[in-house]
């Protein structure tokens, strides 16, 4: 009975001990990389790639989800408003949803898919093939050559493609409200731009620079410590964008919950 | 000179090296040879840092390498690695001259790129090579970018990891003769890990030979073949049967 009972406890406490040790060194791997941030030599070369690839190339998929969150966001409120007569609150709840959540949230799951993912893969497929090794026997720390431009390119590059995203997500709702909803333009406009606060797009900009390090590091801490072979690279980059995507919707909720509740 | 004393690293139950003595002259070429799954990678990655030991001590001219400045002692260092560890997203001039491109070494990109095309030259490859990427180069002159970039830093000594490892034997034979060349003329002490003969006799000025974590037999390679070792000679001869179990 007692025996069994051990067995169960074991059985109970030895994933959450493994999640604890994940935890803690995933921690460390972020402070380290913080610490690296501020200390000499500097890659620039590195981190102007990394920026064209995490910012600029994920412009039109950011942009795309951007644009049919938006419109579908304005079907869905004009459908619900007109439940009790408040069709005219689209332009105000687009924008509102777009700034603080949709924009952010989905702009953070998609670079999660795209980035974390390519991270991973590039790093996990460099440690296979001794490049990480060849990297450290060449006196260049990989932390600092590999990881660092990533995440701070990401930490800076999220912000500006969520600001696209809220604009084109923005975009797709005003075309919507003006083709299929009835909505005059220059309302639906005037709407937007009067009920949007300052916060509400700061929020969502603050959020996406978390969620942009959060991406980054969590490719970068796989792919660093990826198994062996085809199949190693292919568990670190699954496990990168899984929890790049869970740790986005958590940091959200804490986020939301620090921003927005007094 | 490079000295190993007891040195033993473990993974798990796994005791990859259960003691290594070993020593290397300044200006000489040493090869290690052994079966697959011997340690023998681990040994080499234990002398550049890359695998920190359990315990034993490794130096350097006398100095321990573990608080040696990793930067100094490192810089005294080439490896060509087995599968060449190119970097893919680097031009093959920007792989050679990696080290000059960047850190103490650092100099002007015209003139890392110069001395990248005429490491390029002595590894037998044309300079139009140097723009390309390493994907385009198949597996042998990969190997010679990756020899390129071991010696570009005119390094004081030169590690080798399975040199020829996947190679047809005319291309074994042309990197074994430009190891051979470079190290002489480099006047480079060279550390070897091979399970290839005739590097072996191509390269060696000694040789050492590890089984099971631990170093079976140390000699000139001139008295290799006269050993009565029984695992040398079941090793050099390549025969199933002997003191070591052909299935690992």
């Amino acid at each position: 009975m007692i025996a069994s009972l051990q067995i169960g406890l074991a059985a109970l406490g030895r994933p959450v001990l493994q999640a604890l040790a994940a935890v803690g060194r995933i921690t460390l791997f972020a402070l380290s990389i913080w610490s690296h941030l501020v200390r000499p030599p500097f890659y620039p070369r590195e981190f102007l790639i990394s920026l064209l690839q995490i910012g600029w190339f994920s412009l039109p998929m950011v942009g795309l989800t951007a644009l049919f969150t938006g419109g579908a966001l304005a079907l869905q409120i004009y459908s619900g408003g007109s439940r009790f007569n408040a069709e005219a609150v689209v332009p105000s709840i687009v924008a509102i949803g777009m700034a603080r959540e949709l924009g952010p949230v989905l702009g953070g799951l998609m670079v999660a898919a795209r980035v974390a993912s390519s991270i991973a893969a590039e790093i996990g497929t460099m440690k296979v093939t001794e490049q990480i090794d060849a990297l450290v026997t060449l006196s260049t720390n990989p932390l600092k050559f590999l990881a660092v431009p990533r995440v701070l390119a990401a930490t800076l590059a999220v912000p500006v493609l969520v600001a696209v995203g809220d604009s084109i997500g923005i975009m797709g709702g005003w075309l919507v409200g003006i083709t299929r909803l009835d909505f005059n333009s220059a309302v639906y406009i005037a709407n937007t731009v009067d009920f949007l606060e300052f916060w509400d797009i700061a929020s969502g900009l603050v959020k996406g620079a978390a969620f942009g390090f959060i991406v980054a590091l969590m490719g970068c801490y796989f792919g660093m410590n990826s198994g062996r072979g085809a199949q190693g690279v292919g568990a670190a980059t699954k496990s990168a964008v899984v929890t790049a995507s869970i740790m986005i919707l958590a940091a959200n909720y804490l986020l939301t919950e620090a921003f927005f509740t007094s | 000179m490079i000295t190993l004393s007891g040195v033993q690293k473990t993974f798990g139950e796994n005791r990859v090296l259960r003691g290594i003595d070993l020593t290397i002259e300044k200006g000489e070429s040493l090869v290690i040879i052994g079966g697959s799954g011997t340690g023998k990678s681990v040994l080499l990655k234990c002398v550049l840092g890359l695998v920190l030991p359990d315990s034993g001590t490794i130096t350097l001219d006398g100095q321990d390498v573990t608080h040696a400045d990793r930067d100094a002692f490192l810089a005294r260092f080439g490896m060509l690695f087995q599968g060449g560890a190119l970097f893919d997203s680097l031009r093959v001039w920007e792989n050679v001259a990696f080290r000059l491109l960047r850190g103490a070494q650092k100099m002007p990109k015209r003139d890392a790129r110069e001395i990248a095309v005429e490491k390029l030259r002595r590894v037998g490859l044309k300079p139009e090579t140097a723009d390309m990427f390493p994907a385009e180069l198949s597996g042998g002159m990969q190997k010679r970018v990756g020899l390129a970039r071991a010696i570009a830093a005119e390094p004081e000594i030169i590690f080798f990891d399975e040199p020829t490892t996947g190679l047809d034997p005319i291309m074994s034979g042309v990197i074994n003769e430009l190891i051979r060349e470079i190290v002489h003329e480099m006047g480079a002490t060279a550390m070897t890990i091979t399970h290839d003969m005739t590097s072996v006799r191509a390269i060696a000025d000694k040789v050492a030979m590890l089984h099971d974590g631990l170093i079976r037999w140390t000699g000139p390679v001139s008295e290799m073949d006269a050993t009565p070792d029984p695992y040398v000679q079941q090793f050099i001869h390549g025969r199933a049967t002997g003191p070591i179990e052909s299935v690992r």
